[in-house]
């Protein structure tokens, strides 16, 4: 398995790639196309650098605009190594907090250079308008994030994703205009056109009329996202899916990191049978609230009646030194721990409590209301609860997949020609990925990295022979597609879409959630087979083949069900915990993970071989030059 | 609770719609209005019929991809909320609810309750942005702006796109969606060289679209989930007016 990643120190690595890229002639640019398939922060800011370059390129999404992409509802902030504060942070620090924070489980130069794009970034969102936080002296204001010891964190009130994605979708708006972009909203890709070994070209659906659509292309670029709506409850977007990359997969491009699902601690509890999500509260609320439990288990006392003494915070316990911002991994798993043996609050006992009346008490309601407004108000919307009166109840959900498609340096999946952008790639985060790093990865994909290597490669490409949309390659991924819909349509046995993936999801967060360990994933394995059979038989769609939501639910579900049994079989081949992944076979008297360098140093990349036959595990071993593999502290 | 619903079904863009009936008997006060539509659905799969297809995706306010409306309400009876955000104890035991979808000449419905709104897309197309080429960029310090301005920017640049104002509009007028993007970049710094040509052209895509007039009713206000402020129309009258004299 070959990273490429380029020679030289690590600070210089990117500065030799990009002296050293490959470049496209300015006239031989349109002709040459690019499919992106996603409009995210990574898909539009991708497609509209690429676009700008000259690049023909075709966009893909299926939401019925642009901008919905889930992107739009990370709110916290994006994180930039600008050392504005002066408080000590640099890309050394940044790289380091990264690399630690993922449980040094991700690649060295990749990381470092996440961090030293981070600068760029804000002056790139700024030159297009994102209404960033501002001191009133008029320059920039950030805060702290998870997992940090500096101010690194940029944001917009609570609505820094949406604000990014509308820089990148005017960005991609601005192409279309220009006629370099053109806009196909409401399609999902069905297939990946691979000829001779390389990227051509994509299968996709049009939404609502059904039509079956053949796209070719020189490369084609997947900003999919991530999968962590497997869970089915979570804090995506209900139409978030795999499909995209999963079918990439099965045409042959490796998964990493397959099981490394970050449960996002601070998320509004499930409070009913009925639910579809769990709703994220902004990490960023960390800054000024504090966690805690009733020291006492089953103390049914509302949180206000429960004095000081009585109170349990439990990061501020157990990880002095960042309390309640340690990383979202340990604070799940803290959370977790304390709802397990009986301390959880709240209709369910499933939740623990985020606590503002400190931060009230010392800065001030407006204070309080000027940072954290809009996530009090939309707490108080779903919830019915003034949080500035009593604590918000918060529980872990499933959030962030830091798994996903194999990726080299370049971005380029074991496939030529197929790029994996943002959350759909595995490459950033390790085992576990730092608050405001998604955004920041997105964007760094598709604004700074994408703009060389994709260039890079199609100058490889300019004198090969250019595919149509008549090659048998189409014929056959078409006549494959048709048939797994009619097959959907055909099965007209008991059981909605919905009802597999709510099972499929609960069996996930009981056996390769939070904690996993070697009896639950064989017993999970089994139980997904068994749910995979039942779906091919049961499963019922009722409806066309044109608009029906529930035909786009059963291919996603296929896959999920796919990538499902993947994820127990990555995470019970890693005999280690580290970062989101935790093997209670693997840990500490006092419940700290125990890492495993010396034996799973590497990316699990795992490949494809055939519906009925055991994936094949490839093993990228990771080379640390600059860190020091250290036992990961937040104590 | 028992729910019952009057919802609109439209086979086809082309076809002729009408209102069905529907019954449910076990909904509960902390359901979202969605998943109450979601229980809705499971039932009609059960029976072997179509789903009633709404748009929806992040469910939590923000995407602005949902909205319907509910008993002639955009968005139905809380303010400034999105239909996803809407929980059925807004609702009482026995009540009809009905569910139409978002309706104006520019927003065609695709099938019940999804509608076209592609149209928002042409007038960002046209001009709703900044022509800030992707990669390099000043330092971002380098141009402050003041606390107060950067706030009044994001209170227009908080639309969602929903198009919720449309539909709550008589006139069915896109002022407030494409006001608040003008209005949004004019305030800023970087925004303000491009200001003329942008608010004309899309102004002129906005009537393009078939849109219609704004006539100052501010109901457009009253719905929005982001309370973008009619002012936002004002202003964009006035940068338009602007560039026609100046």
């Amino acid at each position: 398995m070959d990273a490429k990643i380029p020679a030289g120190p690590l600070s210089e690595k990117w500065s030799n790639y990009k002296s050293h890229a490959r470049l496209v002639n300015p006239a031989n640019r349109k002709k040459m196309s690019v499919i992106v398939v996603g409009t995210g922060l990574a898909g539009a800011s991708a497609a509209a650098s690429l676009a700008e370059q000259g690049y023909k390129i075709k966009s893909f999404c299926f939401q019925d605009a642009a901008r919905r992409a889930h992107s739009v509802a990370a709110q916290g902030g994006v994180n930039a190594c600008k050392n504005y504060k002066n408080d000590g942070d640099s890309i050394y620090r940044m790289f380091y907090d990264t690399i630690k924070g993922g449980d040094f489980r991700s690649r060295e130069a990749n990381v470092y250079r996440l961090a030293e794009c981070s600068a760029s970034l804000i002056d790139q969102s700024v030159a297009q308008g994102v209404p960033f936080a501002r001191e009133y002296g008029g320059y920039l204001n950030n805060r702290s994030f998870g997992g940090v010891q500096v101010s690194r964190t940029f944001y917009a009130r609570g609505q820094t994703g949406q604000q990014l994605l509308l820089g990148a979708y005017q960005a991609l708006m601005r192409q279309v205009n220009t006629g370099r972009v053109s806009l196909h909203t409401r399609h999902e890709m069905l297939d990946l056109i691979v000829i001779d070994g390389k990227a051509k070209g994509i299968l996709a659906r049009n939404l609502e009329t059904g039509e079956i659509e053949r796209h070719a292309a020189d490369a084609v670029i997947l900003a999919t996202g991530g999968y962590g709506k497997i869970y089915y409850l979570s804090t995506l977007a209900m139409g978030c899916n795999a499909s995209a990359i999963w079918r990439a997969h099965k045409k042959g491009a490796y998964m990493a990191g397959v099981s490394w699902i970050q449960i996002h601690p601070t998320c509004l509890p499930q409070s009913g049978e009925h639910q579809s999500k769990l709703t994220l509260m902004s990490e960023s609320l960390r800054n000024d609230g504090r966690i805690w439990v009733p020291l006492k288990a089953d103390d049914n006392r509302n949180p206000n009646d429960i004095p000081e003494n009585e109170r349990d915070y439990y990061l501020e316990r157990r990880y002095p030194a960042f309390g309640n911002l340690a990383p979202r991994d340990i604070s799940s798993r803290a959370a977790k721990e304390r709802i397990d043996t009986g301390h959880g609050v709240g209709v369910m006992k499933n939740a623990v409590c985020l606590d503002f009346s400190k931060a009230i008490k010392e800065q001030g309601e407006k204070v309080i209301e000027e940072k954290y407004g809009n996530l009090f108000s939309m707490y108080e919307k779903i919830t019915g609860i003034n949080a500035y009166k009593q604590p918000m109840l918060i529980s872990p959900a499933a959030h962030f997949t830091m798994g996903g498609l194999w990726v080299d340096y370049t971005l380029m999946t074991n496939i030529p020609g197929l790029f994996a952008l943002g959350e759909a790639n595995f490459s950033d985060h390790g085992a576990n990925r730092l608050g405001a790093n998604s955004l920041l990865q997105a964007c760094v994909d598709g604004y700074f990295i994408a703009p060389y290597t994709i260039p890079d490669y199609l100058a490889g490409e300019l004198k090969a022979e250019k595919i149509t949309t008549d090659h048998p390659a189409f014929d056959e991924a078409e006549k494959k597609a048709k048939q797994q819909l009619n097959n959907f349509l055909s099965v007209k046995g008991k059981l909605s879409a919905d009802y597999f993936h709510k099972t499929l999801g609960k069996l996930l967060y009981d056996k390769c959630g939070l904690a996993r360990n070697k009896k639950g994933l064989e017993e999970a394995i089994e139980e997904i087979r068994n749910l995979q059979q039942q779906f091919y038989r049961e499963l019922n769609i009722t409806g066309d083949d044109k608009v029906n939501t529930e035909l786009e639910k059963a291919g996603r579900l296929a896959d999920y069900l796919e990538l499902a049994e993947l994820m127990c079989e990555d995470a019970l081949s890693r005999e280690e915990s580290c970062g989101a992944h935790f093997r209670e076979e693997f840990q500490t008297p006092e419940g700290e993970a125990i890492r495993n360098d010396k034996d799973f140093c590497y990316v699990s990349a795992w490949e494809w071989n055939g519906a009925d036959q055991p994936h094949i595990l490839h093993k990228e071993p990771l080379l640390f030059e600059s860190v020091e593999l250290t036992v990961r502290s937040y104590k | 609770m028992k729910i019952f619903l009057k919802i609109w079904r439209q086979e086809t863009r082309e076809a002729k719609g009408e209102m069905k009936n529907y019954v449910l008997d076990d909904v509960t006060e902390d359901m979202s209005f969605l998943s109450m539509l979601d229980l809705l659905n499971e039932k009609l799969i059960a029976a072997g019929e179509r789903v009633v297809e709404f748009d929806h995706d992040c469910r939590e306010g923000i995407c602005g991809q949902c909205g319907v409306m509910i008993n002639g309400q955009a968005h139905g009876p809380l303010p400034h909320v999105t239909t996803c955000q809407l929980h059925m104890r807004s609702f009482n035991n026995g009540d009809t609810i009905y569910v139409e979808p978002f309706r104006a000449k520019s927003f065609p419905v695709i099938r019940d309750l999804k509608i076209d709104r592609s149209s928002f897309d042409r007038m960002i197309q046209a001009g709703g942005y900044i022509s800030a080429s992707t990669g390099q960029a000043p330092e971002a310090n380098s141009i402050p702006i003041s606390h107060k301005t950067a706030e009044a920017a994001f209170d227009s640049a908080a639309c969602i796109g929903c198009g919720a104002c449309v539909a709550t509009c008589k006139n069915s007028s896109a002022a407030l969606f494409v006001s608040a993007k003008i209005t949004h970049l004019v305030l800023l710094p970087q925004g303000k060289i491009e200001a003329d040509e942008r608010v004309r052209k899309m102004i002129a895509q906005m009537n393009e679209e078939g849109f219609g007039h704004c006539s100052n009713t501010e109901a457009c206000e009253v719905e929005c989930p982001q309370q973008i402020s009619v002012l936002n129309i004002a202003r964009m009258n006035w940068e338009f007016n602007k560039g026609g004299f100046l």
